[in-house]
């Protein structure tokens, strides 16, 4: 009888595990939207203001939410949008239309995907007819028809927005500003970057067309906001269904966030970098490590990840290719000239050296001139750590590095 | 896994990592990971084994074989409808040019239902190839589960270290995994698997002890090792073949095999002769001398005026044109056709020979322009056999 409990208490134990990790699996890499927003708060009231005022009230504008990379500018707009399409009278009226500059790598992609988007006439199912000019033509058309009254609200989504400005002529640029600026069809343009220098990048009548309104997202939290942040990201919800498993669990978080060796770690991957990019990742290695024998994240496993995420890989490299590094003493073989060039021609190609001048019309292979591109503490390390190196190899390399 | 761990030897911890950060077929994995390390460090082999053994839906593309967008894009997205489409034996080819597209058409062939919800990996070799194509395509598979609002995950597998990959204005980092490189230990142990059935896997195993002992400072490719393994080995085997030895009488073997090893390291691990031909010297068993590779070098022996032309050209090649003033009087920078046909006839000749390239196109109005290839060494000692001082004449030399 308490045979049989125990193995239904290990399946439930596993499937809850299994609920466990699915969820913590989207927060941490699909990037799902927050039920929070850790100090954007004044931000997001900007965002939201500017939205609600396009879509109920029919006003253009245009913004650009500036901030570094993993700062979280998209799912700042995601949330808005989310909330924006809760709100009854604005949502069965708004279209949207999301682009991004990684995947729409010029203006003529750029405007059969929005007609594709915004499913104009034009455009059926997938396939948009008709060239280029034609198509800006009835974009244009379609949209300087409406009136503020009247006509739906349209929201431009423009992600990697520096990439849209090295377009030719920043076409579709200077034409979004340009209907975002004329009293007709109530569009609001906005753009998401990681480039602070965004706007020397537009044109002159590009950036006179653009309303100059900025919302920065800078990171700007400390770290006991930060300890904060990652008690609330590795928390199960309030909705998860076994209750007593939750709050074991989140009872074994809020111990984690007090231990002092997670909160060197978290110190450390702090000074390191803020966003919370990196501490989904550092979660996410830790997580790898619950399994059904070992239910409950441990500072141990914080502190292995931790490890996994700040190796330096060039010193993993060079230690690994200490055997090719010429050898003057007489103890060593003395290889052949074209063994050493084969290895010599293996170290170009993982890039640890580089040649000065693009060309070698001029002179033989063996004479080139070469860079290193390494440096000597690097070298230093790797020979440290280097299994088996021949002792002359290990002297020569102190002898000739430590001068300099 | 039990036979997993049979399959891939002295693995454990990277597939330990892999399998854990792969999770349940139906959970959300991390949406880049990227795969460093050296040549033969066993990262494809890996990453392939452990995607079939699992029966994990994926793709495997190599980036050196789809060298352009459109057919890196189009395998990828042929791979997968494949894939998802087991019932039925036809499906059509998709094309498709742009990432835009492509994103698209991945959203449209990961709805079917064989692929339900489940984390599709898409694997790319020789990711470096990568960097030299579109600008917009290694951010965008870094993003790729972002972009399409799907369950995929791609995997990067390289030699180049990260830092080099990373574009100026950042990127989606990955997780990053380095393989280490095989320790002499492990490689023992790898390469003993492979032994022929008919001898015992302790008579390899001494072999392969002798092999690593002369190699391994050289060398830790295993690849390379494993050819060299291969190729050997009939000749370590001959004393017992031939009834001189036992296969326990290990000095023997090692005295027998020692200096073939040896000349191996100089020919058959630069791969200049290949291993049928190796294969015919051990079976020669001539005198060991001087061993020829496949270029022209040792054993060619030029006509007196081939010598001179050779000469003319090597100057010709590698002093800048504005010294040739200093050292001639009548000599030109480059080598004209002339109607003199035996001049032809010979310079036909050393470009048979691969001692001269034709440089630049055929249907030049100015005459055909050559280039010497041969190493300053070669030179000296053919300048040397017909007298002529060329250090005197070489601009490097001054």
């Amino acid at each position: 009888m308490s045979n049989r409990k125990s193995k239904n208490n290990n399946l439930m134990h596993a499937e809850c595990l299994s609920q466990v990790q699915r969820i913590l699996r989207a927060r941490f890499c699909h990037q799902n939207p927050h039920s929070n927003l850790f100090g954007v708060q004044v931000q997001y009231k900007h965002l939201i203001e500017l939205l609600k005022r396009t879509a109920i009230h029919g006003e253009s504008n245009s913004v650009l939410i500036i901030g570094p990379r993993g700062s979280g500018k998209t799912m700042l707009i995601n949330h808005a949008l989310k909330e924006l399409m809760e709100i009854g009278e604005a949502s069965e009226n708004i279209l949207q239309v999301h682009l991004n500059g990684l995947l729409q790598i010029n203006d003529k992609i750029a405007l059969k995907e929005i007609t594709r988007q915004l499913n104009l006439e034009n455009a059926v199912g997938d396939k948009v007819f008709g060239s280029f000019a034609e198509n800006l033509s009835f974009l244009l058309e379609a949209l300087k028809k409406g009136d503020r009254t009247s006509s739906c609200p349209v929201i431009f989504i423009l992600d990697e927005f520096d990439l849209f400005a090295h377009h030719k002529n920043q076409t579709l640029l200077y034409n979004l500003f340009d209907i975002s600026q004329t009293a007709q069809t109530p569009v609001s343009v906005i753009g998401l970057t990681c480039r602070l220098d965004i706007l020397e990048l537009l044109e002159k009548r590009v950036k006179s067309r653009f309303s100059h309104r900025q919302i920065h997202l800078m990171n700007s939290f400390g770290f006991p906001q930060y300890v904060k942040i990652f008690k609330e990201q590795l928390s199960l919800p309030a909705e998860f269904p076994d209750k007593v498993f939750a709050e074991k669990w989140n009872e074994n978080v809020q111990c984690l966030s007090e231990d002092r060796s997670v909160r060197e770690v978290l110190q450390k991957h702090f000074n390191v970098s803020k966003n919370l990019r990196s501490l989904h990742m550092l979660l996410m290695l830790a997580l790898n490590r619950v399994t059904a024998s070992h239910p409950f994240v441990t500072p141990a496993d914080l502190m292995e990840a931790n490890q996994l995420c700040s190796m330096d890989s060039k010193a993993n490299i060079v230690h690994e290719f200490q055997k090719f590094v010429q050898r003057k003493a007489h103890s060593v073989y003395n290889f052949e000239k074209p063994v050493v060039m084969k290895a010599f021609e293996h170290l170009q190609q993982l890039e640890l050296i580089k040649p000065i001048e693009r060309t070698s019309v001029n002179s033989q292979r063996e004479y080139q001139l070469m860079k290193l591109l390494l440096d000597n503490t690097q070298i230093m390390n790797a020979l440290q750590k280097y299994p088996n190196c021949p002792t002359d190899v290990r002297q020569w390399a102190t002898s000739s590095l430590s001068w300099l | 896994m039990p036979h997993l761990e049979n399959m891939v030897l002295c693995r454990e911890s990277q597939v330990a990592t892999l399998q854990s950060l792969f999770g349940e077929r139906h959970h959300f994995s991390f949406p880049s990971i990227f795969i460093y390390g050296h040549t033969a460090s066993g990262k494809t082999y890996v990453t392939q084994t452990l995607l079939k053994t699992l029966e994990l839906p994926h793709v495997f593309v190599n980036c050196v074989e789809c060298f352009t967008l459109r057919l890196l894009l189009e395998q990828i997205l042929n791979r997968l409808s494949h894939l998802s489409s087991s019932e039925d034996g036809y499906c059509t080819e998709i094309t498709c040019d742009t990432f835009n597209d492509f994103v698209r058409l991945f959203k449209q062939v990961t709805k079917a239902e064989s692929l339900k919800d489940q984390t599709v990996y898409i694997v790319l070799d020789k990711a470096e190839y990568l960097r030299d194509m579109e600008a917009n395509l290694l951010p965008g598979f870094l993003r790729l589960q972002e972009l399409t609002d799907r369950n995929v995950t791609v995997i990067f597998l390289s030699e180049i270290v990260w830092e080099k990959f990373r574009p100026n204005t950042g990127c989606f980092e990955p997780f990053v995994l380095y393989f280490p490189d095989y320790s002499i230990g492990n490689l023992q142990k790898i390469l003993s698997h492979d032994h022929p059935p008919e001898y015992s896997a302790d008579f390899y195993a001494a072999y392969i002890n002798i092999l690593l002992g002369v190699f391994y400072t050289v060398c830790r490719d295993l690849k390379e090792l494993r050819h060299l393994a291969v190729l050997n080995f009939p000749k370590y085997c001959e004393p017992v073949v031939k009834g001189e030895a036992s296969e326990r009488d290990t000095r023997k073997l090692w005295r027998n095999i020692e200096p073939h090893l040896k000349k191996a390291m100089q020919t058959v691990y630069l791969r200049e002769i290949s291993s049928s031909q190796w294969e015919k010297l051990q079976n020669d068993d001539t005198d060991p001398g001087q061993l020829k590779g496949l270029s022209a070098y040792t054993h060619v022996e030029l006509p007196y005026y081939s010598k001179f032309i050779l000469i003319a050209a090597y100057l010709a090649s590698y002093n800048p044109a504005r010294t040739d003033k200093r050292f001639f009087l009548k000599h030109h920078g480059k080598i004209k056709k002339t109607n003199f046909l035996k001049k032809h006839e010979k310079i036909t000749s050393l470009v048979t020979l691969q001692l001269l390239t034709l440089v630049g196109h055929d249907d030049q109005l100015d005459g055909p322009k050559y280039k010497c290839t041969v190493s300053l060494d070669f030179i000296r000692a053919i300048a040397r056999t017909v007298n002529f001082d060329i250090i005197k004449y070489l601009y490097d030399f001054l």
